[in-house]
């Protein structure tokens, strides 16, 4: 009986591994042909994305994503790591159990939700910056939109970073006559700061997935993102495209090479998003170390 | 050691597997057959997602009239309709623009039917004072040569230019109507990815610009009127408004049995008083 669990168990888990490579091989060779003709150069360098000219340079899409992440970063996770430390140090119990599935259900709300928010309340009020050119569609709206997406993932990893930080260094510090809020500061926070970090990455790896909002309200347009004026602040109203927005908004009328292109984009998406996890990992894996030894 | 060849084994097998798989679904064409008591069989449509809605509709009402006879509508896009129609894949295949050359001399048995006119309407936020644009002012407006309201006798406001993305076929009917071979769309347009998310951004953006399929026309919009020509179905019916394309089905080889009734129906006073009814334009 055990075995044969045991064998079930591992068939699932081979299952799973086989999916992500055959995935993975699966955009390689649809992204071939792309990669062989465009060339990996042109491709990831290239400033002009106009597939009926066979112009594949997916350089506006790969800074736009990287800008919207960034967007999302700044605004999010000051907000995230506060939830976190209020939910794990602060909160009493009655408004811990309030507020943390509160932050949970975030989580739960369709990306198409988000977006839909977005594209009717946050563009509009975008659009009030008095800024010629700007249309409310850009980053701005899609970075505030990402931020709260990206929320309920960091404030859950980081929550259980700060709980994990053992009791013995918080009533260390409080013993040396350091009051509750320099322990949080001075303590308990340095002391999770690897998952703190790793919980940060996640959320970045979250982010960079994202889709269907921003389609919405990033405006989709293939451009490198600039300021609309002399003020380098206004280049967060200037409109973008995600590398995931370039797949989907594309690839229903996509043939032949065009269609490849859209493939080699999710080649440098996934490469992406691998190497934000294995950072993740590999910052989980220096905390654990840092405690135990 | 054990676990490496595991793995090795997997990637081996997901090549073989991965290679093996064909690239493209293939459909075998259906054959239809005119019974006694009337029509049956089956009828397989694919190609431009503008003729999607018409064809559904167009196949509904047929399929009403011959309850044995199944007609299966898909989008894909117009190059799809074309691949898809001239390789035999479907019975039918929908375009939402003229034939190339390129395509004609890649598949020269298929047969046009060109089923119903569309325009394409220039549309601006409600708050627009500007009423008509010539045909050139259009294209100097989305190749981002003109950029303020100002300029075509409007407000002193900059224009937000919205448009479609590449490869959709409205946005190529456009640039080979409007915009011509040199004057690509500017790379500052907001793009949207149907028909009707131009609508709603031109709707909610002030001072901007866009253009759509006449089937989406409604009041929450203004349209322009383009060299002086109101965009109705009648002043693009008669050639006077300047921006129409035609929707055509392509059949490979003359179409027989109940993809030639069908095709005949569309082309007869029910198929064409439904093309009118979907806010298209009759082409009989």
């Amino acid at each position: 009986m055990d075995r044969s669990m045991r064998c079930l168990l591992l068939a699932g888990a081979l299952t799973s591994i086989l999916i992500v490579l055959l995935i993975g091989l699966f955009i390689l060779l649809q992204g071939w042909p792309a990669l062989r003709q465009v060339g990996l150069g042109p491709l990831l360098m290239g400033r002009v994305w106009r597939p009926q000219k066979g112009q594949f340079g997916l350089l506006p899409m790969i800074v736009g994503s990287m800008l919207v992440v960034l967007g999302a970063t700044i605004l999010g996770v000051p907000l995230a790591v506060a939830c976190a430390v209020f939910l794990a140090e602060v909160a009493p119990m009655p408004v811990r159990n309030v507020v943390r599935p509160a932050v949970e259900l975030l989580a739960g709300i369709p990306s198409v939700v988000y977006g839909l928010f977005g594209l009717v309340v946050l563009v509009p009020l975008v659009r009030h910056i008095p800024v010629p050119g700007n249309s409310g569609f850009g980053l701005a709206a899609a970075s505030a939109v990402l931020a709260v997406m990206i929320l309920p993932t960091i404030t859950n990893v980081a929550e259980n970073a700060i709980l994990a930080v053992p009791q013995d260094y918080r009533e260390g510090s409080l013993a040396l006559g350091a009051t509750h809020w320099q322990t949080i500061v001075g303590v308990t926070l340095p002391a999770a700061h690897s998952g703190l970090v790793a919980a940060i990455v996640l959320g970045v790896g979250r982010a960079l997935g994202e889709t269907m909002a921003m389609i919405m309200v990033i405006g989709n347009s293939v451009i490198l993102p600039r300021p609309l004026n002399g003020n380098p602040l206004t280049l967060a109203l200037s409109q973008a495209r995600t590398l995931t927005g370039n797949i989907a908004v594309e690839i229903s009328y996509a043939t032949g090479l065009h269609e490849s292109a859209l493939f080699a984009t999710g080649l440098v998406l996934f490469v992406l998003i691998m190497i934000v996890n294995a950072g993740a990992h590999a910052l989980m894996r220096g905390g654990q170390h840092e405690r135990s030894g | 050691m054990h676990r490496l060849w595991v793995f090795v084994f997997l990637a081996v097998a997901a090549a073989v597997a991965a290679c093996s798989s064909p690239a493209q679904p293939i459909q075998a064409p259906t054959t239809s057959v005119r019974g006694a008591e009337g029509l049956t069989g089956r009828v397989t449509v694919a190609g431009s997602t503008t003729v999607q809605p018409l064809a559904e509709k167009l196949a509904e009402a047929f399929m009403a009239e011959h309850p044995r006879v199944k007609i299966d509508v898909q989008g894909g896009g117009s190059s799809v309709g074309v691949k898809s129609a001239g390789r035999g894949m479907v019975d039918v295949g929908t375009v939402s623009r003229e034939i190339e050359d390129s395509e004609k001399q890649e598949y020269p048995d298929l047969k046009v039917f060109r089923i119903a006119l569309d325009g394409i309407a220039i549309i601006t936020n409600s708050g627009v004072s500007v009423d008509g644009l010539s045909k050139e002012q259009v294209r100097d407006i989305f190749a981002g040569k003109i950029t303020n309201w100002r300029q075509v006798g409007g407000a002193d406001r900059a224009i937000v230019v919205v448009a479609r993305e590449e490869g959709s076929g409205t946005r190529a009917a456009f640039e080979e109507m409007v915009m011509g071979p040199d004057n690509p769309i500017t790379g500052g347009a907001v793009l949207q990815p149907s028909n009707g998310a131009v609508r709603t951004a031109v709707m909610g953006t002030p001072d901007s610009i866009g253009f759509l399929s006449f089937g989406y026309l409604d009041q929450s919009v203004k349209a322009l009127k383009v060299d002086g020509v109101e965009p109705t179905g009648a002043s693009a019916a008669s050639g006077r408004y300047p921006i129409v394309r035609p929707l055509n089905m392509l059949t490979r080889g003359e179409p027989t049995g109940t993809v030639k009734s069908w095709l005949d129906w569309i082309l007869g006073p029910e198929g064409q008083q439904l093309v009118v009814k979907e806010g298209y334009i009759a082409v009989k």
